[in-house]
């Protein structure tokens, strides 16, 4: 009894074990990449260690300042972009009765439920005739798109989450329809929005197909140059452009349950 | 949702319903703007170019000559979608059904959270982890070669279609298995202790109770999981050199080398009629759920 306790607890520390290594070992070796000066094959180490290559990444006028500068502003006008159309779409979907609301939900759903090369691919012709290829504004309409199907639908999940009596409440009260919405129903959607806006931001960070297609080579986001580093055989900027980039979404992954409510998750897709 | 609803008429003003339908209308009006210029216009686009020749004739020679030269790649593609759905789904049941059912808490708390962390890596951070972890000289030969598992003589790039099958899982898998715990974490524990007590092994347990009241969400992550394999383009530019490859490489190719919009959007055609043949499958599936129960 007690040895088949201690075999069962050792398969599972193995089989833990295995799994971390799968789970960091990509990591770790993308990290050693990012410190290593000198590692050539046979190596099995890297035979120089060092900071040589961050000095080089991101010394002053070195492109990867630019791209960081283009990459965190491009999001940022995602951000607003999707979250303007979406916080009034998402309170109709989620408040009033609209004709073809399910039609609509489903417009909205598409553009994630089908392989999205084809659109960016098109989207890049397109723009090219409106002359928005290679330009800021043409990269951030192209991230907009898979932003804006998170953000109507994260964004009427968190409005039909929101307690319809307070509002209704406000108003009998003698509020605005603006007032209760500003000071009863906003308040209490904005952990949703919030969260909606995160997906949105990360997902403009790691865009890389719609840039590809759109931006380039005019426009260098960091993905961009993370790729264009990796195909060019410098493995330590790529390294290094690939820790900047795992930052946000690792952050994000260990803190998504504060803002993603079970309640406002049970209702997306509703 | 239905308690809401049923004390929510209480400004029936009949005068006033009119203006409020057109009010949310407007609402949403700029979202649905916005989707029909960056999305609708885009994939008419694409449907229209794949089917018309250079002088605007409607052709079907773009599908031809995609089918006769991107065989091979329809066929590699169709190859490492298949295997790493195969893959994702067996890893994410064996996680979501230990998180579920495991019986040693430190065990079940240690692996709910050493799974997540692929989850929000980016795909084309996803490729360079490959690149490096996978090479002749990466983590992964290493490590076997020093553990003794491996003679160094016999170490080989994983970079090809094994690579691209082991990348898509690593970054898929926590995304199906998330899906699924909570789908599993949902099923009555009731039905789970009666099985129990009836004497069922935990692993039948499983297959018999939990997984087939989860099949839906299992299906839903592996629909989403397949829409992204034929959606990235980095991957498989990062891993693949030559051919055959992915179709999002060769469609890439295609119009970064010879401006062909025809048979790049041909090759379109072939991933959208994939996915379509995977929802049809899931939605007939469902409907008949719904029949029986």
């Amino acid at each position: 009894m007690m040895t088949s306790r201690w075999l069962t607890r050792l398969g599972l520390g193995a089989a833990l074990g295995l799994m971390a290594f799968i789970v960091f070992g990509p990591l770790l070796n993308l990290a050693m990449w990012a410190f290593a000066e000198q590692w050539f094959y046979p190596n099995r180490l890297p035979t120089g260690w060092g900071f040589a290559f961050w000095e080089r990444v991101f010394r002053p006028r070195a492109g990867a300042w630019t791209s960081l500068f283009n990459t965190v502003l491009v999001a940022c006008s995602a951000v607003l972009l999707s979250m303007a159309l979406a916080i009034p779409a998402g309170y109709a979907l989620a408040r009033q009765a609209l004709p073809g609301r399910s039609v609509i939900m489903l417009v909205f759903l598409l553009p994630q439920a089908f392989p999205n090369l084809p659109i960016f691919v098109n989207i890049a012709a397109i723009f090219y005739q409106w002359g928005l290829n290679g330009t800021l504004v043409g990269v951030v309409l192209v991230h907009s798109l898979p932003g804006l199907v998170y953000a109507v639908w994260i964004a009427t999940a968190a409005f039909s989450a929101v307690d319809r009596s307070l509002e209704e409440a406000a108003r009998n009260l003698g509020a605005s329809p603006l007032r209760s919405f500003f000071d009863v129903t906003l308040p209490q959607a904005l952990p949703g929005l919030l969260a909606a806006s995160i997906f949105v931001f990360l997902d403009s960070i790691d865009e890389f197909t719609g840039t590809f297609f759109v931006g380039a080579p005019e426009i260098t986001t960091l993905p961009l140059l993370m790729f264009n580093a990796s195909m060019g055989g410098n493995y330590q900027v790529a390294a290094i452009t690939a820790l900047i980039l795992l930052i946000p979404s690792v952050g994000f992954m260990l803190v998504i349950e504060r803002f993603l409510k079970a309640d406002v998750l049970s209702r997306v897709g509703r | 949702m239905t308690t809401s609803f049923s004390h929510a008429p209480s400004l029936p003003i009949p005068g006033r319903r009119l203006p409020r339908i057109s009010l949310g209308l407007l609402l949403v009006l700029p979202a649905l703007t916005a989707i029909t210029l960056l999305y609708a216009l885009p994939l008419i686009r694409s449907l229209v170019t794949a089917f018309r020749d250079g002088s605007g004739a409607w052709t079907t020679e773009h599908v031809v000559r995609a089918f006769s030269l991107y065989g091979r790649d329809m066929l590699f593609s169709l190859g490492v979608v298949s295997a790493s759905l195969a893959l994702i789904a067996a890893m994410s049941i064996a996680i979501a059904g230990y998180l579920t059912l495991g019986a040693t808490p430190w065990a079940v708390r240690a692996l709910r959270w050493l799974y997540r962390w692929p989850l929000f890596i980016p795909f084309v951070v996803t490729g360079q982890l490959a690149r490096s972890f996978l090479a002749t000289n990466g983590m992964m030969n290493n490590v076997l070669v020093e553990t003794g598992l491996m003679a160094s003589s016999s170490a080989q790039s994983f970079l090809d279609w094994r690579g691209l099958v082991l990348t898509f899982a690593w970054k898929q898998i926590p995304f199906v298995t998330l899906l699924l715990a909570g789908a599993m974490a949902a099923v009555e524990q009731s039905h789970i202790e009666a099985a129990r007590n009836a004497g069922a092994g935990r692993l039948r347990c499983l297959f018999q109770i939990v997984l087939p009241q989860a099949a839906p969400t299992l299906w839903v992550g592996l629909i989403l999981s397949l829409v992204a394999m034929l959606s990235v383009l980095s991957v498989p530019m990062m891993l693949i050199s030559g051919n055959p490859t992915m179709m999002t490489s060769m469609m890439a190719h295609r119009i970064t080398y010879y401006g062909d919009y025809g048979i790049a959007n041909a090759l379109g055609l072939f991933s959208y009629a994939l996915t379509a043949v995977t929802a049809w499958f899931y939605l007939r599936l469902t409907l008949r759920r719904e029949a029986t129960r």
